[in-house]
């Protein structure tokens, strides 16, 4: 194996071994949501034509399950290590910035489909779901956790402790995941909220994959498509410039 | 060649000079001494050559290869032990080191890693995960950590801080053969009788700059002579001998005297001299110098 093959293997495995806590509790969450809110709105809300609520929740939950489930790959497994400081054995090694950020977010992107895979074969039952666009849902699965798996990358690189990775995921990644549409389609909010909305790049991500169920969104898919990738990008960019310089990675004794 | 070049390297945080210009050649097959106090800069000099922290200035080569510019090279030919016992609590110790093994490029490296963890005494524990080790076991396992890739060039920075006797003599046992194999040694300790028996080269840190670098013999050679230590229960020491007195102290019975002499010839005519001013001597010792007296005299006289 190389190095980067090596780190990849094992971040899977670090994640794989505590499968209960990192796998089935997320599944076991989603769950709980879409017994609860579909109960309640199954027969008040209507948001696309022919499609039923809970037919509409099932994918917002699965994307939502794999968005902040890579970006707890990666940040919880960065913090680990640099607050034990059992980071060193990876900053000895010579493992490019390259190879380091694809190992950590090729296994956050790992964990994110198996978590989504394993949400969407739970709560798929509930629902009338249809396969309109299929490479739209691999699609935005994929480009949607590699970038959580990024932020995640970026929370652990910033955070000096658990408390302020624990702010950054409590005042950023669950209001954006929670804001984007999960349970509601923007179209039902009022002007100024849906306005906000079109700010929020996990909108995008959620809307795209829905579309790939049903082939209606809120947004054209190309456009969700464009704007996703571009954030991506500038994110690789950023987080790929705080790895090589070594940002608070390389900036002490060990 | 070099195993290790240090030129001119410096480090501040904030108000603290933690390097003040340090340069330092190690040649290839040496077991290399690096000597000093707490807060000398050991650490941070041994950071820099690992790739975990950058210099302000200067630049530092392992077999020619830059640490900054050329850093795959460079990390491939080094090991470093590091002081605190880390692991990473997920994995047994064959994992661990299979994936430190691999982290380096090397496939089927299994061969090598059982015959680290054999000389190293770990076999038993192979599939024990890291959490249930001791703490002397963890610490054979960062050595192994650092050893898997087989570097040319091997740093330990105090290895044996808080370690039993059995795991000291294992340790020295399989570095030394590493060293005889041609390895380079690069090792800081605080236990300077360890630095005096391995060590055939010693540089002496203070303040982030190199006080002393010499073999180690030429080292306890700058202390001439002994330390003759008299313990009087009756008189005192005969005016004569005051120049020679380094140290005394009030005992119990009488009185203890350090004196500096250049060798046991000296020591008759100053017997002769005691029994003359009727002192009578309760214990005598005539000491060597060893590499705690040159530590104690060039950290003091670099004050």
């Amino acid at each position: 194996m190389t190095g980067f093959q090596t780190l990849f293997y094992k971040e899977v495995l670090r994640f794989w071994k505590v499968a209960t806590q990192t796998v089935t509790a997320p599944i076991m969450t989603a769950m709980l949501y879409l017994l609860i809110f579909g109960h309640v709105l199954q027969d008040r809300v209507q948001v696309y034509p022919g499609v039923q609520y809970t037919g509409f929740l099932v994918p917002g939950l699965v994307m939502m399950s794999v968005l902040q489930n890579a970006f707890a790959n990666s940040s919880s497994s960065l913090i680990q290590s640099k607050i034990s400081g059992n980071l060193v054995f990876v900053l000895l090694t010579p493992l490019s910035h390259w190879e380091v950020f694809g190992g950590y977010v090729l296994a956050a992107v790992v964990r994110g489909l198996v978590v989504g895979a394993g949400v969407f074969l739970v709560t798929a039952w509930f629902g009338h779901l249809s396969f309109a666009a299929p490479w739209w849902i691999a699609i935005f699965a994929l480009l949607g956790a590699a970038i959580l798996g990024t932020m995640g990358l970026l929370a652990g690189i910033w955070a000096e402790k658990f408390d302020q990775l624990a702010a950054f995921q409590n005042f950023l990644i669950v209001p954006l995941t929670f804001l984007a549409g999960v349970f509601y389609s923007i179209h039902s909010l009022p002007p100024f909220w849906q306005t906000v909305s079109h700010f929020n790049p996990f909108f995008y991500m959620i809307d795209g994959f829905r579309y790939g169920f049903f082939g209606q969104s809120d947004i054209d898919p190309v456009i969700s498509l464009v704007i996703v990738a571009v954030f991506f990008i500038v994110l690789v960019t950023l987080v790929l410039r705080l790895l090589k310089s070594g940002y608070k990675l390389r900036s002490g004794t060990y | 060649m070099l195993a290790l070049q240090i030129n001119h390297v410096a480090k501040r945080y904030q108000s603290l000079q933690a390097l003040g210009g340090v340069s330092l050649s190690i040649e290839e097959g040496e077991f290399f001494g690096l000597l000093g106090p707490n807060g000398a800069g050991k650490t941070t000099l041994i950071s820099i050559v690992a790739g975990l922290n950058r210099a302000d200035a200067g630049s530092v080569a392992i077999h020619g290869h830059d640490v900054v510019s050329d850093y795959r090279a460079a990390r491939a030919r080094l090991g470093v032990v590091p002081q605190e016992l880390v692991f990473d609590p997920f994995f047994s110790v064959r994992e661990t080191l299979r994936m430190q093994s691999g982290y380096f490029g090397l496939k089927n490296n299994d061969r090598w890693i059982d015959e680290v963890m054999d000389n190293l005494d770990l076999s038993s524990k192979a599939d024990t995960n890291m959490r249930a080790l001791s703490g002397g076991m963890k610490r054979r396992v960062l050595v192994a950590q650092a050893l898997v890739h087989r570097p040319p060039v091997v740093v330990l920075d105090e290895p044996t801080a808080g370690v039993d006797v059995e795991l000291r003599r294992t340790l020295w046992k399989f570095i030394g053969r590493l060293n005889r194999e041609g390895h380079t040694i690069v090792l800081t300790t605080h236990y300077l009788e360890e630095a005096q028996a391995l060590c055939n080269r010693i540089a002496m840190l203070k303040l982030g700059k190199i006080v002393a670098l010499d073999s180690t013999d030429a080292l306890i050679k700058r202390i001439s002579g002994s330390q003759l230590v008299l313990c009087l229960k009756q008189g005192g020491l005969p005016d004569s001998l005051r120049a020679l007195v380094t140290h005394s102290e009030e005992l119990f019975s009488g009185r203890k005297y350090t004196l500096r002499v250049n060798d046991c010839n000296d020591v008759e005519p100053i017997l002769s001299l005691l029994r003359r001013s009727g002192a009578v001597i309760d214990d005598m010792q005539l000491q060597q110098a060893d590499l705690e007296d040159v530590f104690v005299q060039i950290m003091g006289v670099a004050q």
